[in-house]
């Protein structure tokens, strides 16, 4: 096993004299899409600033990529790492290039490779560079604001991106659609993202990893499927089996992901990108146990059965 | 520092709490022991020589003063609670007091050896450590986060205070008693027709400002001429405005005889009062604007839900809510009208600037003073009593 | 150009000039208007040297006072100065309740009759509007900016010279307005302790009971503190977040 990307070890923060962070430690594997999961006001945001130092620590050990964290210049250290927060934090004066060239242009990157980069991301976060490079934040919706400060986190390629309840202000439409392009962006670059949460759902669907805090402390870090299946306490417990959670996980997950490939079964097909929900309403609404499933060009792939809900 | 502290009992880890008052102390002790504090001069006209307080107060003061610096500053150390902070605020308070007191007793005290003709003044040591001692009580009582009745009773023993110090003769040798005793009557008037101007201006500059700021809510076209208008007014200075009255006025009085009996001419108060009132337009109808149009629409949609009449609206919901906001218009407009009405003097509407320019005229500083303090003090004293005003109402929710 | 020609600066600003350097051409029509008095127009010294005068004292003043007043917000404003907000915003409050020719009869004394006083009077009484606004300004900069500034690594300069006095510049620009509009007011003033000024035909007008004089004096105050005004209305355009002009 390589080196983890993120240790923490006995990290602890307090402010006039209560702790907020206890001795807190936790390892993110090279990779990995961690998400700190937990109520409010219980340290999973202090924690996840901390990393960056935007908190001091008060006490224990951060490493990031091996390295002492608490060693570099502050500032040489956030430039090597990509940070989101719920508002957005674009600054309102700059055009939309302007901003997510803010990293680069402060490491003097020469001005045509800039450009380059800046064209580049608003492509990935599927924002067409010759409508928006030239706007202002304002004139963007709230979901193209989030797309921006994603694509401004990733500006200097860091190897480590911090996102701060990234999506809380979003509506569920636009937060759906952000959060697949999280997905898809963690998938296609590698990048270790440490991502803060409260809501559960967000955390099944896009966490590699799931660290859930309680008052300053990890109380539970697994898998997903461990945190589900396995709480290890009470407490973990409550707060992820909230009601219908069986259901939502059925709306995070796709029939990709279970279906059988070569199987074969009767009747209309559905799409591999429907949602597990949307094959049990459709097993439901025609009695069958099987369906067959398609891939979006009406090949047919394999089928899914509802023993594999719930596998 | 660090060994002073040590020695402090309860101060495990000694640390400067409070950053404001040291600066104010060591501002104050230079100005005490480097500029005079007192001016002694030959006669009311020629310059003098300033005497530093270690040289013109007795022992025992300038020890009090030494011993007021010291507490002050070993407060800064202590954990900061209320207590320290009202303790603070009453050693600076009565520094503040001191300070006349002590400079009276020194001037009659070097008055006494000097020639008979010679005069003694307020100097810029005085006014430094006067300053910083304002200053330090005003900090240190909104570091307590005192309350409205804390503040007016602060301001009530000062008050008190100075007035009783006065009373017993404590400043009579300060020249500016002097000027004060040799105008006492004129004094009287002088505050006297200030505040009238001020008055007069402020009941006509409600009366047509109101108006005018509900007429852009009624018709919102009305709202960008006016206060483009009125904001070219409040930009021409003071003195042009009352020199381009005086012609119009003046002839008008000479074509009609009757005007001119009545007092309004191109020079005097008539002038003053129509340029204070056109300065003080603005703030009020800017204020109208922002008290009654920020009063939520939910409100007012209620009172006509329940039967109100458009005249029941405005007085019992519109106003109300509003009357907040419009305060604070008004306490801009009398700070700024006391404060204009002291130019008015240039053009004889009489008032404290009459002593200001009369004193300018003569070099005589204490004759400036002599206009300058009231006027700071009036202007200070209507701030302060229309903030607690607008404090001590009930909060409404008005915009 | 398009904004200078919409806004009435350009008019009343060319108007100024043209009363300034041709007030002496209208000598027969204040002969004609003022009969007793000769000569008709103010000649103790010319507009033009009168005005730049003025003009020097303002921008020498006011200058100092912008330079000055944004430096203590900012000191204000960081961890180290955050000490002192309280007590300079309350001071910039205070000060500007004092009147303003009473603060410049107060500054004779001090340093003497002339421009000096004028010009030290204007700088002090100058600081206090944009003190107050300066700090105002900076502290309406949302946290949230502040802390994806230094999230991404600006240091502390650059957070302030990138993020904060930018998106202060309009409410920084509100204060140095009124900054100079109080100035060219008590800079008129001015010329009852000495200096030379547009107001001093007005002076002279009074004592000497002179109107056309002070007719003159008050015309080309007012026009040289409208235009003046204008002109800031034309500058706060321009800074106004680019997107929202």
């Amino acid at each position: 096993m390589s080196e983890p990307m993120i240790e923490l070890r006995g990290v602890s923060k307090s402010y006039n004299g209560r702790a907020v962070v206890g001795d807190l430690t936790l390892a993110v594997p090279r990779g990995a899409l961690c998400v700190l999961l937990g109520p409010s006001g219980c340290g999973k945001s202090t924690t996840l600033r901390m990393i960056n130092r935007l908190v001091p620590c008060d006490g224990g050990t951060i490493r990031i990529d091996g390295e002492d964290a608490l060693r570099p210049p502050v500032e040489a250290l956030r430039r090597r790492i990509g940070y989101v927060i719920q508002s957005t934090g674009l600054f309102p004066h700059w055009r939309v290039d302007d901003n997510i060239a803010t990293v680069p242009r402060l490491l003097h990157w020469p001005e045509p490779r800039v450009r380059a980069r800046v064209h580049e991301l608003l492509e990935m976060l599927r924002l067409d560079p010759r409508i928006y490079a030239g706007k202002y934040p304002h004139q963007l919706s709230g979901g193209e604001q989030q797309r921006v400060g994603v694509a401004r986190a990733l500006a200097a390629d860091p190897e480590l991106l911090l996102m701060d309840e990234p999506f809380a202000a979003v509506d569920p439409v636009t937060r759906d659609a952000l959060q697949a392009e999280i997905a898809r962006i963690h998938e296609a670059t590698g990048k270790t993202i440490v991502f803060v949460t409260h809501d559960i759902a967000e955390a099944l669907r896009l966490a590699t990893m799931i660290a859930v805090m309680d008052r300053g402390r990890v109380v539970q870090s697994g898998t997903p499927l461990d945190i589900v299946e396995r709480p290890a306490s009470d407490f973990v417990r409550d707060f992820v089996g909230v009601q219908g959670l069986g259901l939502k996980l059925l709306a995070v997950r796709r029939v990709r992901d279970r279906l059988q490939t070569g199987e074969q079964a009767d009747g209309e097909p559905i799409d591999a990108g429907a949602t597990l929900a949307e094959a049990l309403a459709a097993m439901v609404a025609r009695r069958v146990g099987r369906l067959a499933v398609a891939e979006g060009d009406g090949r047919v792939v394999g089928a899914i059965a509802l023993g594999d809900l719930v596998r | 520092m660090t060994a002073d502290g040590a020695a402090e009992p309860w101060a495990a880890a000694p640390r400067l709490h409070n950053r404001v008052l040291p600066v104010l102390v060591l501002l104050a002790t230079a100005a005490a022991t480097a500029m005079g504090f007192v001016v002694i001069a030959p006669n009311r006209l020629l310059p003098g020589v300033g005497v530093p307080l270690w040289q013109a107060a007795a022992a025992p003061a300038t020890a009090g003063f030494a011993a007021a610096a010291a507490l002050l500053l070993t407060l800064c150390w202590v954990r900061p609670r209320g207590a320290v902070h009202y303790g603070a605020a009453a050693v600076a308070g009565a520094v503040l007091l001191a300070a006349p007191a002590v400079a009276g007793a020194s001037a009659a005290q070097l008055l006494g050896s000097a020639p008979p003709a010679s005069v003694a003044s307020l100097a810029g040591g005085f006014w430094v450590v006067g300053g910083c001692a304002a200053l330090a009580a005003i900090d240190s009582l909104q570091r307590a986060q005192a309350g409205a009745a804390v503040q007016l009773v602060t301001a009530a023993v000062l008050a008190g205070g100075f007035l009783a110090l006065s009373r017993i003769g404590a400043f009579d040798a300060l020249s500016l008693s002097r000027e004060y005793a040799a105008r006492h009557d004129l004094f009287g008037a002088a505050v006297l027709r200030h505040a009238e101007l001020v008055a007069a201006a402020l009941g006509a500059a409600v009366a047509i400002g109101v108006p005018l700021g509900l007429a852009p809510l009624r018709r919102k076209r009305f709202e960008a001429p006016l206060f483009a208008v009125l904001n070219l007014l409040q930009t021409v200075p003071s003195i042009a405005l009352f020199g381009l009255l005086i012609a119009p006025l003046s002839g008008l009085a000479d074509a009609v005889p009757a005007l001119r009996a009545a007092g309004i001419g191109g020079v005097g108060p008539a002038p003053a009062i129509i340029a204070l009132v056109l300065y003080a337009l603005l703030p009020i109808a800017r204020n109208t604007v922002a008290g009654i149009g920020g009063v939520s629409p939910a409100a007012i949609e209620a009172a006509r839900g329940m039967g109100m009449t458009g005249r029941q609206v405005f007085w019992r919901v519109e106003t109300p809510l509003a009357l907040p906001v419009l305060l604070a218009g008004l306490r801009i407009v009398v700070v700024q009208t006391v404060g204009l009405a002291v130019v008015a003097a240039l053009i004889g509407a009489g008032g404290l600037g009459s002593f200001v320019f009369e004193g300018l005229g003569q070099y005589a500083t204490d004759l400036v003073l002599l206009g300058a303090l009231p006027a700071i003090l009036m202007a200070l004293g209507a701030d302060f009593v229309l903030r607690l005003a607008a404090r001590a109402m009930p909060r409404r929710g008005a915009a | 150009m398009r904004i200078a020609l919409k806004t009435p600066a350009l008019w009343l600003g060319l108007l100024f000039v043209t009363l300034l350097t041709g007030m002496p051409g209208l000598s027969p029509v204040f002969g004609w208007a003022f009969p007793r008095v000769r000569p008709a127009v103010f000649d103790r010294a010319g507009f033009v040297e009168l005005f730049l005068s003025h003009l020097g004292l303002v921008a020498a003043a006011s200058t100092a006072a912008a330079l000055a007043g944004v430096a203590a917000a900012v000191f204000a404003t960081r961890p180290a100065g955050r000490d002192f907000r309280t007590i300079a915003a309350l001071l910039a409050a205070a000060g500007q309740t004092f009147p303003p020719a009473a603060v410049l009869a107060l500054a004779v004394p001090a340093l003497g009759f002339g421009a000096r006083p004028t010009v030290v009077a204007l700088f002090v009484y100058g600081l206090l509007p944009v003190v107050e606004n300066a700090i105002a300004g900076i502290e309406g900069v949302p946290e949230g900016l502040r802390e994806a500034a230094q999230g991404m690594g600006m240091t502390p300069w650059q957070v302030l010279r990138r993020v904060e006095l930018p998106l202060a510049a309009p409410v920084i620009l509100a204060g140095v307005r009124v900054s100079v509009t109080v100035a060219i007011g008590t800079a008129t003033i001015g010329s009852t302790v000495g200096a030379l000024t547009l107001g001093t035909p007005i002076f002279d007008g009074l004592a000497g009971n002179k109107l056309p004089y002070v007719l003159q004096g008050a015309v080309l105050v007012a026009l040289f503190a409208v235009v003046t005004d204008l002109l800031f209305a034309v500058l706060a355009r321009r800074l106004q977040p680019a997107d929202r002009r």
